[in-house]
């Protein structure tokens, strides 16, 4: 089956740049090559939620920072990253549970559930950003404010507080969780669940028809949405060993949008490449002072909203379908939508 | 069959039903009682009130007054999930298939409410709809106007719904794939194992289905006539506004 084909092409591919990256990049090349996996993985529930799901959330970000504070808070408390880990997942995985409920079952419309999370990602980043001084301290972490919490503690082995991981190890801490959020993804994509939810974002009047109660999909989807993006908050603290308010800001929840539109909507690879290619044009772009990287990511926005709407690997999935004898005539043209890759 | 509800098992009881958009009134007041197994037809022009009239049953609009009951159940303060789920339902004007998924994709989705094995209702299903069974591994929005009205109509089919509100499934199909309808649903009907109401300006297909036909009027139904009475231009002319 094709779908299967693609999805074992794509979990090689992960497998070759995981352990082929290193032997290639010095350490500085592979530093950066983990925080790219990480915004990936930021980019991943993004994606899900919004391609897939139909959720238009422009705060995915507050996600994101409640994971990476949780990691830093609980990790500086207990030594040993395990736990940690784990609760940086499943905090905003809670958190999104809770705010999903009282936006799907209070039947609040798609603009204003952009609105909702987009205040709600704005007021973490001023509560977090009022937290300065001794008094903020949860256990022995100090918030910092502005400031932020530096030396935050690296990922060790699990259980093993005593074995820090090194860049390469970390590399694969991060490169190993977007392969496994990926895996995962398409997993829940190709279940009955996620054909539910597909449908849903399709039209979601006609699913209700059906039976399904549409609010209750919408919920599960945001919250696994909140629990990815709270892993990759916890692989960016753990990356700079370091955490401030700022990845609650309205930047960084404008980049992940970026991401996705640019990599492709509907479509899983999309935003990875989408996050990797924008992450790695800033950081050229950083590298020399001619020009503001704000305002090529400015640019590159409206080119591909002008031009090319859809993104980048719908445009080139189609472009190989074009190619005579690649499943001509299989697939419809009116398909919006890429529930392959 | 013996349904539980009222003596003499009236499946749908509506009663003095209200509702609108807004603060504009549709619905006035409607009366209308549907036995199992019958197919009635509810016949108007522009803008009376008939789709009103299933959105409302549905639940997609609230009623402002009047009851609904189901099976002997008040159901007029139910959501639309919970009425499909006790086993209504509905294929609105537009079709609204699933675009992005394909026609055995669809029809899978239409199976949540089956108390069958989904391969065996879907199988089921396609016996009456031979047409989509060459066109399975198309995606929804890939189809004709025709087709997608009756992958619509047999998804709601895999649901195994007592009661179908068809809301004009005539609108914008070629003649060929009409005629197909009408055979799928006169053989469905004829079981008796499904309850329809249909909604409709093409005279030809509601009289060529409907057991009684009801006219509705400025949101109220103002007369009950026979399928063959609707082919009287007179009667047309004076309830309906429209030409035979």
């Amino acid at each position: 089956m094709t779908g299967w084909a693609s999805f074992a092409a794509m979990v090689a591919a992960g497998l070759v740049v995981l352990l082929g990256l290193p032997l290639v990049f010095d350490l500085f090349g592979l530093l950066q090559m983990t925080v790219f996996a990480a915004m990936a993985v930021l980019a991943l529930s993004q994606g899900f939620i919004w391609g897939y799901g139909g959720i238009m959330s422009f705060g995915q970000t507050a996600f994101f920072g409640l994971g990476g504070y949780t990691y830093a808070v609980a990790v500086m408390n207990m030594g040993d990253s395990t736990v940690p880990v784990l609760l940086s997942v499943l905090l905003p995985t809670l958190f999104a549970a809770l705010l999903g409920y009282f936006m799907f079952y209070g039947r609040i419309s798609d603009a204003y559930i952009g609105v909702i999370t987009l205040t709600v990602t704005v007021i973490l980043f001023n509560v977090v950003n009022s937290t300065a001084g001794d008094f903020y301290t949860i256990g022995n972490a100090p918030l910092g404010g502005f400031n932020g919490m530096p030396s935050v503690p690296p990922l060790n082995v699990p259980g093993d507080p005593s074995s820090p991981l090194d860049p390469q190890q970390t590399w694969y801490a991060a490169m190993g969780a977007l392969l496994l959020v990926y895996i995962l993804l398409r997993a829940v994509l190709a279940s009955r669940f996620g054909r539910v939810v597909v449908a849903i974002r399709e039209n979601e009047t006609r699913a209700q028809l059906l039976g399904y109660d549409t609010r209750l999909y919408k919920l599960i989807v945001f919250a696994i949405g909140g629990g990815i993006a709270g892993l990759a908050g916890c692989l960016y603290a753990n990356w700079g060993s370091f955490i401030s308010p700022t990845v609650f800001g309205l930047a960084t929840s404008a980049q992940v949008l970026i991401y996705v539109l640019v990599g492709g909507l509907g479509t899983l690879l999309g935003p990875i490449l989408g996050a990797v290619g924008i992450q790695y044009l800033i950081s050229v772009i950083g590298a020399q002072e001619m020009v503001n990287a704000n305002l090529v990511l400015g640019a590159v926005l409206v080119v591909f909203v002008l031009l090319v709407p859809q993104g980048l690997v719908p445009v080139v999935q189609g472009l190989f379908r074009r190619v005579p004898g690649v499943r001509r005539g299989q697939v419809a043209e009116a398909a919006p939508v890429e529930v392959e890759l | 069959m013996t349904l539980p509800g009222e003596a003499g098992g009236t499946m749908l009881q509506v009663d003095g039903l209200r509702s609108g958009y807004g603060r504009i009134p549709i619905l006035a007041g409607v009366n209308v009682a549907v036995a199992p197994g019958e197919f009635v037809g509810i016949l108007g022009h522009n803008g009376m009130g008939k789709s009103t009239l299933l959105r409302t049953l549905m639940g997609y609009l609230p009623a402002t007054g009047g009851r609904v009951a189901f099976e002997g159940r008040d159901i007029t303060k139910l959501s639309p999930t919970a009425r499909a789920r006790l086993g209504i339902g509905y294929v609105p004007q537009g079709r609204q298939i699933f675009p992005a998924l394909s026609v055995a994709e669809n029809l899978r989705m239409g199976c949540l409410l089956s108390k069958q094995d989904e391969r065996r209702t879907i199988e089921g299903v396609l016996e009456s709809f031979p047409r989509l069974r060459r066109l399975l591994d198309r995606t929804g929005g890939a189809l004709s106007g025709g087709e997608q009205q009756l992958l619509a109509l047999a998804r709601c089919l895999c649901g195994a719904p007592r009661l179908m509100l068809l809301d004009e499934p005539t609108e914008g199909i070629q003649p060929s794939i009409i005629d197909e309808i009408i055979e799928t649903l006169q053989s469905l009907s004829r079981g008796g194992a499904v309850t329809v109401v249909l909604v409709e300006q093409n005279l030809k297909f509601i009289a060529a289905l409907s057991q009684r036909i009801l006219i509705i009027q400025k949101g109220i139904i103002t007369r009950e006539a026979s399928p063959e009475a609707v082919q009287d231009p007179a009667l047309i002319a004076e309830f309906v506004g429209m030409a035979a």
